[in-house]
């Protein structure tokens, strides 16, 4: 069709080329300066760039990428609040992939946020300050008689306002100001900051126009579908290529011998057609043979197995020892013994992974869905052995990341194609090669002893944690820190990890870690107040009173603890048969969560979330309360979603290859959801994942409350739920 | 195969195998792509479209089987009186985080407010349940149907 889609309007692998789209007469204030106590070239490095055109128009760079969680917009608003304009008049830009200008640029962790609060308020307001100079030097007056209204510098004095417009050529000849002579703004006096304010690409989305990796056109694009082997990494033995050449519309079938790295360009067997439907075609109708390899014996009920020898063997490297866990057990009025389990897990972004890339000129040009584009530049450039300066990765909007676009496979994936193919293509994965290769969420053991005393105070704390490494490698985000609650809160406490080997891709699902963690310590928890005849909020509230040190402020977590409580009436709501709640809370990412959950078990078993109260303390100040309230609810069904479904291994393969075995939450289940949130005096911290792990164990300890049946291993079976 | 095809108003014409879903048809063939692919198995409800008003997934619908059935995409939404509504409602509660799943959830909400302007929640429940939102946008989006609906939790 020789139809363009342009989704990577004003997207730039350059500063250069972001300003020169501003047109004649704009003003660039560009901004290059190391962070607060950081090296010149190191992470902490930051920049940001504003443009102000002369009919008052500013366009703010968004310097990290857009997965869903709202950064094309937040990030602008700290600016435009300090820069002292009117929201309605910014346009924001996405950011190409640029560490020289931007810094690191990434979607992970929650950062975003804490990381920025300072830095891009600091930008917005030096802008501000250059402008003032500018209007001073036209007026010959002291800046210092200088004030703002949003989008005018005026002084008062004479009466005279100059627009932003007006100023901007001036104020781009000013010297950037020292930031530490910036006054940064009264919170009382936000005008955007803290305002409901909608995504930049609302109206976009609504209307579906083309934004996602997925909706990118090139004139005389081709389109690529790619066959891996089941069983991770296998190489290609043999592969009959006829049948699929000969499908209408394929163009070219080729082997693509690959590597060994999990999260490299793995071996396979590209098909690159005419249309996505036709590649796909030629794809089913190859013949592979795939070699040998040395995990295909590995299944889920293996490790199991494993985990139970691992356990009994009562092995295990010691991560902490805090007292004396076993005569303290010894001397406790009650003692619980109990094993967890929770099952590896996709993330499922709905935008299935796809990637287009263009190799022309001796360069690489990719645009991509990711949450790491630097890494993944440098993935291409060293499998393809292109020097890095000529591989430029646009970034496009993803369609949901959750950690999933941390990792960069598809990317060096397509640009291999594309190179080989001689024509731009894009690589579109099927829903089956999404979850069949993914960097799956690492399942885990834990062997758990625990004891009270006869006033049901926590005795001791044994966690023996099985997971996944060899030799002092962990899996990818299958370890657990030595200070993880509830360390420094007993005296008694102790934590021994044993591995055992792994074929299977890991990595970062959404609150990495604590999505799995919170699950068993705050069950646990649960299980040892009930043991000792305390009640569950009663039994959390004790222990962070015992807090010496810890990893995290517990004031701030008892705070949100009973703020949740407070909320759901604990103890106070009169319950039906079948019908309990539960609470949890859990610290990550910087952020304090506590969450009660109201669920109904059916005669069935079928459990059914009423409600969840959240109360969090992300510190003093809410960004953009739409898009955080968005993030919280999110989360928080998200966790609920988790609960229900489990990624299996058989034959070092995955079982599960799309939604029907692998269900998400469908609106019919979705929770009511009542946020709430401590201010704090603390800096504003991020969203994106915090609100998630807490919900899982408050939905299990809400099941104990309305059955008496304790759920230690997920997903949850209604079987095993069931009435009588 | 030759197909003259009904979408948005327009005729358009696409040369594709007979097997070929209109959803590869509508993002390939006719550079439509707000129309999205989430599963191909009818499963997640993120490339659903119109055929004479009744929503479809386009996925696992081949172009053979189209007819003379009129498509409405995610593109020609705001020219239904409904569908301008419900996506201004979308617009105004910000339902979005990705965005991903939207313009399959505003054509199954668009359907039902056609048929049905006041649904209870039973019936949002229903007529959305085909649709995924793995960002799980289902609070908002609940929310914006009543919103467009005129009835305002
Ligand atoms: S892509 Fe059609 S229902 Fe998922
Ligand atoms: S908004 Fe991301 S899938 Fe619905």
């Amino acid at each position: 069709m020789g139809m363009i889609t342009n989704i990577t309007q004003g997207f730039s692998p350059s500063r250069r080329a972001v300003l020169a789209g501003g047109g004649a007469g704009g003003l660039v204030l560009a901004f290059s300066f190391a962070g607060k106590g950081a090296a010149a070239d190191g992470p902490a490095k930051l920049n940001a760039y504003v443009q102000i055109a002369p009919d008052g128009i500013i366009t703010i760079v968004s310097k990290n990428p857009e997965i869903g969680q709202g950064i094309k917009t937040s990030l602008p608003m700290l600016i435009a609040e300090e820069l002292d304009v009117d929201w309605a008049n910014v346009r924001t830009v996405q950011a190409g992939n640029d560490p020289q200008a931007y810094g690191r640029q990434f979607a992970g962790g929650s950062m975003a946020t804490p990381l920025h609060w300072d830095q891009l308020r600091q930008v917005g307001a030096a802008g501000r300050a250059m402008l003032m100079a500018a209007a001073a030097a036209d007026w010959s007056v002291d800046v210092a008689s200088l004030t703002t209204e949003p989008g005018v510098v005026v002084h008062a004095a004479s009466r005279r306002r100059a627009t932003y417009g007006a100023l901007a050529a001036k104020a781009a000849t000013q010297t950037a100001p020292e930031l530490s002579s910036l006054k940064l703004k009264d919170a009382a006096n936000y005008r955007i900051i803290g305002q409901p304010i909608p995504q930049v690409d609302t109206a976009a989305i609504v209307t579906g126009q083309p934004l996602f990796g997925i909706d990118m056109r090139l004139p005389g694009m081709l389109y690529a579908a790619y066959e891996k082997a089941p069983v991770f990494a296998a190489k290609v033995a043999g592969a009959d290529l006829a049948a699929a050449q000969a499908v209408k519309g394929v163009r070219k079938a080729f082997v693509v011998e690959g590597g060994t790295e999990l999260d490299g360009l793995l071996p396979g067997v590209a098909v690159v057609a005419d249309s996505w439907w036709a590649a796909n075609k030629g794809r089913q109708a190859l013949k592979v043979q795939w070699a040998d390899h040395p995990t295909s014996s590995q299944s889920t009920p293996g490790y199991a197995g494993q985990a139970r020898s691992l356990v009994a063997a009562k092995g295990g490297k010691s991560l902490r020892s805090d007292g004396d866990v076993e005569a303290a057990l010894s001397g406790s009025a009650k003692t619980v013994e109990a094993d967890y389990f929770y099952p590896f897990l996709s993330h499922a972004t709905l935008e299935p992974q796809n990637c287009t890339a263009h190799f022309h000129d001796g360069k690489m040009e990719i645009w991509a869905p990711t949450q790491l584009p630097e890494p993944g530049r440098q993935l291409v450039a060293k499998t393809l052995g292109i020097a890095p300066e000529n591989v430029i990765v646009h970034m496009t909007r993803s369609g949901g990341g959750f950690g999933r676009r941390l990792m960069n496979d598809y990317m060096v994936e397509a640009a291999w194609i594309a190179r080989e193919a001689g024509a731009p293509v894009k690589l579109v994965w099927t829903r089956e090669d999404d979850m069949r290769h993914d960097f799956y969420r690492p399942a885990g053991f834990h062997h758990f002893r625990g004891g009270v005393d006869s006033a049901g105070n926590i005795t001791a704390w044994a966690n023996h944690f099985v997971t996944f490494g060899e030799g002092e490698a962990t899996a990818r985000s299958a370890g657990m820190a030595a200070t993880e609650f509830p360390a420094q809160f007993l005296p008694n406490y102790k934590l021994d990890v044993s591995m055992m080997p792994l074929g299977v891709p890991t990595g970062p699902l959404r609150a990495p870690g604590s999505n799995a963690i919170a699950f068993v310590v705050q069950s646990f928890i649960d299980e040892l107040a009930h043991a000792g005849g305390v009640d569950p909020v009663e039994m959390r509230l004790r222990l962070l009173a015992q807090s010496s040190g810890g990893a995290f402020d517990a004031e701030r977590m008892a705070g949100v603890v009973r703020l949740a409580a407070e909320k759901a009436r604990w103890g106070k709501t009169t319950l039906g048969p079948r019908q309990g709640q539960g609470i949890a809370f859990h610290y990550s990412h910087l952020g304090y969560f506590a969450e009660v959950a109201q669920v109904a078990v059916a005669q069935d078993g079928t459990v059914k979330v009423e409600k969840v109260w959240v109360a969090a303390d992300v510190g003093r100040q809410i960004i953009n309360p739409l898009g955080a309230l968005n993030q919280i609810e999110g989360s928080v069904i998200d966790g609920i979603s988790e609960m229900f479904g489990e990624i299996t291994i058989k034959d070092g393969q995955v079982e599960q290859a799309n939604f029907d075995t692998f269900p998400l939450l469908r609106i019919a289940d979705a929770p009511v959801i009542e946020t709430h949130f401590i201010k704090s005096d603390n800096p504003p911290t991020g969203l994106g994942e915090p609100a998630l792990p807490p919900v899982v164990p408050a939905v299990t300890n809400a099941i104990f409350a309305a059955t008496g049946k304790r759920v230690r291993s997920l997903p949850l079976k209604a079987s095993e739920l069931a009435a009588g | 195969m030759a197909y003259e095809l009904n979408v948005n108003g327009v005729t358009m014409n696409a040369d594709v195998d007979p097997d070929t879903p209109l959803l590869w048809v509508l993002r390939d063939t006719l550079g439509l792509v707000g129309t999205k692919f989430g599963c191909g198995i009818a499963q997640c409800g993120a490339c659903t479209v119109h055929a004479d008003g009744a929503p479809i997934r386009a996925c696992m619908t081949p172009i053979e089987a189209i007819g003379d059935a009129k498509i409405t995409t995610i593109e020609g939404a705001s020219a239904l009186e409904v569908g301008a509504r419900v996506q201004k409602a979308w617009s105004e509660l910000d339902v979005a985080q990705c965005g991903y799943c939207q313009p399959g959830q505003i054509m199954s909400a668009t359907a039902l407010l056609s048929q049905n302007p006041a649904p209870t929640d039973d019936d949002i429940d229903a007529a959305m349940a085909g649709n995924i939102c793995r960002c799980a946008t289902y609070v908002r989006i609940r929310a914006a149907i009543k919103r467009a609906a005129g009835q305002e939790a």
